[in-house]
């Protein structure tokens, strides 16, 4: 619950203001379960949005262009294509249904007219590539138009095909399947800023690809144990470096993060770094190690930083400081008491996501009741914000929401006051 | 859902305390209020609760790594705990999976040794991940409908009352202190790493008025109870 369905304007003074936008997706209460959407991703410039859902479809919008005849479209998003990215499939060997639902795309950073996204569901990745095709070739020699094939005997002149304009057609077409390299679950794909390889994370390996190479990977970090009896910890989330290529981190269930330089070794199961921040021993409880968890993590765009999001709260480190991050903002510690409860129903095991904004000022990070919460790192303030269209229209503000906890709700409304 | 078997209703007493005290029996003896109870029954609960989400995991045909690894971790931590105790036989440290297997065995009793024989034929599978890739996969026939809870955990509820966090349809009242419907003045709010303030802070702050008891109801189930229950068998990876 990450996402978000608003856009920013500042509004008077110094503070942003949030809008709700458009809502996109099932129009009826009764969502099937193969569209709810799975994850979320934009293109480096922000034109393309491109979401990914447990039926294995990925569906792209993109921004419209901003016009003076529409000035309040404000760059709306349209669909743009459609395609089906992943089917069920069954692993005869290990007699298990391989589910079809997309975890993560990364889109390739543009190279041309066409664009790139890896979508990857659990255990295979691929590579689509979504180009604009307004052109038709007519006057073929050896086809007629319709594409049958002409008789050779009653051709009598060559002629030169024309290029004739027609109506837009978005083509989504599988460049590569990267499959078989995984045992685990994927959780993770990463593009790496040399443009030419990537990274898959599962649960307890992380392979190398190139881009172009798809019948071998290479195995760059390996934690599983030779007696599994042994298994501690868990792979939940890896990044590559956005500049430094030989760079990337991956975190743990444990709540710790590593840092790896590919350039000391082949093989990364040693760390270069190490980050963990000590227990608190006044909070320590049987779920300390389930709620320290990291479920996301994310490089800043400078690079200087990365956010890790575990339970209940985001923390920004200073990848040259190991022992501590240097912000820990909280999520919503008002279910710190309730961690019993949670764990009972399964809830503490649920993962949420984070995001740094484009200039790193601000963090913003899903929590539950459709509410998101934004953090901006240079003013020290929070807000919680709510994504549901029931409560906003089309261009509304979006009214900051308050959290109270401590005291018996109030359903009468006087108290509440 | 999962402990639909263990729920229990809660022993009546003043809610915010009851809340209080409930959850802070997980936390270090140190803690000023884990001397309101005795720690060894909630612990015992806990131990079940986390035995229970164990073999669910394990009956997966395709278990969450994740899941699973977090709950041995949280069990053995629990195992650890209860060791002082007088209700179980003192577990060794660190405790393994065949430990948890003595352990079940010593503090089962005569009803439910059947039960027991069952889930300890499964957990003896764990030896069985040592040696290939997935070896969990030959935990069952493939395909056996894992949602709801077995006959056979219905005779845990002989362990005898739970007190703990394992509540039937109290999980609302859980959550009575938790308001999610109101809005705030400000719209940057000063950040405060601590605790989240209380009702009476923050001046000026208005409900809006179409938000009711309906909605609050709803959030509430969204935040606990029915989504919960539609939660498939494995939790979400």
């Amino acid at each position: 619950m990450a996402g978000a369905g608003g856009g920013g304007c500042p509004a008077g003074g110094n503070d942003l203001q949030w809008c709700f936008s458009q809502v996109k997706g099932a129009v009826d209460e009764d969502v099937a379960e193969a569209d709810v959407i799975s994850t979320v991703e934009f293109s480096h410039s922000g034109d393309l949005l491109a979401t990914g859902d447990k039926g294995g479809r990925v569906v792209i919008f993109q921004r419209e262009q901003e016009n003076k005849s529409r000035p309040h479209s404000r760059g709306e998003y349209n669909v743009y294509s459609t395609f089906q990215s992943h089917e069920p499939e069954f692993d005869y060997l290990k007699s298990l249904e391989i589910e079809e639902k997309i975890n993560k795309i990364r889109w390739l950073p543009q190279q041309g007219a066409a664009r790139f996204l890896l979508s990857t569901n659990d255990k295979t990745i691929k590579l689509w590539k979504i180009s604009e095709r307004d052109k038709r070739a007519e006057g073929y020699n050896l086809k007629d138009e319709d594409g049958r094939l002409r008789d050779p005997l009653r051709i009598t002149a060559l002629r030169v095909p024309i290029l004739k304009p027609m109506d837009l057609m978005v083509e989504a077409s599988p460049r590569r399947i990267f499959a078989n390299a995984h045992t685990y679950h994927i959780n993770s794909i990463s593009v790496n800023s040399d443009h030419e390889t990537y990274l898959s994370a599962d649960d307890l390996r992380i392979n190398l690809w190139h881009l172009e190479i798809t019948d071998r990977s290479f195995n760059i970090v390996d934690i599983k144990p030779a007696n599994m009896e042994e298994l501690t910890e868990v792979i939940t989330a890896a990044e590559f470096h956005p500049h430094q290529c030989n760079v990337l981190v991956y975190s743990s269930s444990k709540g710790t993060i590593r840092l790896c330089d590919m350039r000391s070794s082949a093989l990364c199961d040693r760390h270069s770094k190490f980050f963990e921040e000590p227990e608190d021993p006044s909070s320590r409880s049987f779920f300390s190690e389930i709620i320290s968890s990291v479920s996301d993590v994310k490089f800043s765009h400078s690079g200087r930083y990365m956010m890790t999001r575990d339970y209940l709260s985001v923390k920004v480190w200073d990848l040259n400081m190991e022992s501590r991050p240097v912000e820990t903002h909280q999520v919503h510690e008002y279910l710190r008491s309730k961690l019993c409860s949670l764990y009972e129903n399964d809830c503490i095991f649920d993962k949420f996501e984070c995001c740094w904004n484009g200039s790193d000022s601000a963090i913003m990070t899903g929590s539950y009741n459709n509410f998101f919460r934004m953090f901006d790192r240079t003013t020290w303030r929070d807000v919680t914000l709510e994504a549901s269209r029931e409560n906003s229209k089309p261009r509304a503000s979006l009214k900051p929401r308050r959290v109270c906890a401590g005291g018996k709700r109030k359903k009468d409304e006087d108290k509440a006051n | 859902m999962l402990s639909k078997g263990l729920k229990r209703k809660r022993e009546e007493e003043e809610e915010g305390k009851e809340a209080l005290a409930v959850d802070t029996w997980w936390l270090d003896p140190g803690h000023p209020a884990v001397a309101q109870a005795p720690p060894a029954v909630a612990s015992s609960s806990l131990f079940d609760l986390s035995v229970l989400k164990l073999h669910h995991s394990l009956r997966q045909s395709e278990p969450d790594l994740r899941h699973l690894v977090l709950v041995v971790n949280t069990l053995r931590r629990i195992q650890a705990s209860m060791a002082p105790t007088a209700a179980l036989p003192p577990v060794p440290s660190p405790p393994t999976a065949p430990s948890i297997a003595d352990n079940l065995l010593a503090s089962s009793d005569a009803a439910l040794s059947a039960s027991m024989a069952s889930l300890l034929e499964d957990l003896s599978h764990i030896e069985g991940l040592s040696q290939a890739p997935q070896p969990l996969v030959d935990e069952g026939p493939p395909g056996r409908p894992t949602g709801g809870a077995p006959p056979s955990l219905g005779a845990l509820d002989l362990l005898g009352p739970a007190t703990g966090c394992l509540l039937d349809d109290g999980l609302e009242g859980l959550f009575e202190d938790i308001d999610t419907s109101m809005y705030d003045s400000e719209l940057w709010a000063p950040a405060s790493e601590g605790h989240k303030s209380s009702p009476e802070d923050g001046p000026g702050k208005e409900e809006a008025p179409e938000l009711d008891e309906a909605e609050l109801d709803y959030l509430m189930d969204v935040l606990v109870g029915t989504q919960a229950l539609e939660r498939p068998p494995g939790p979400g990876r």
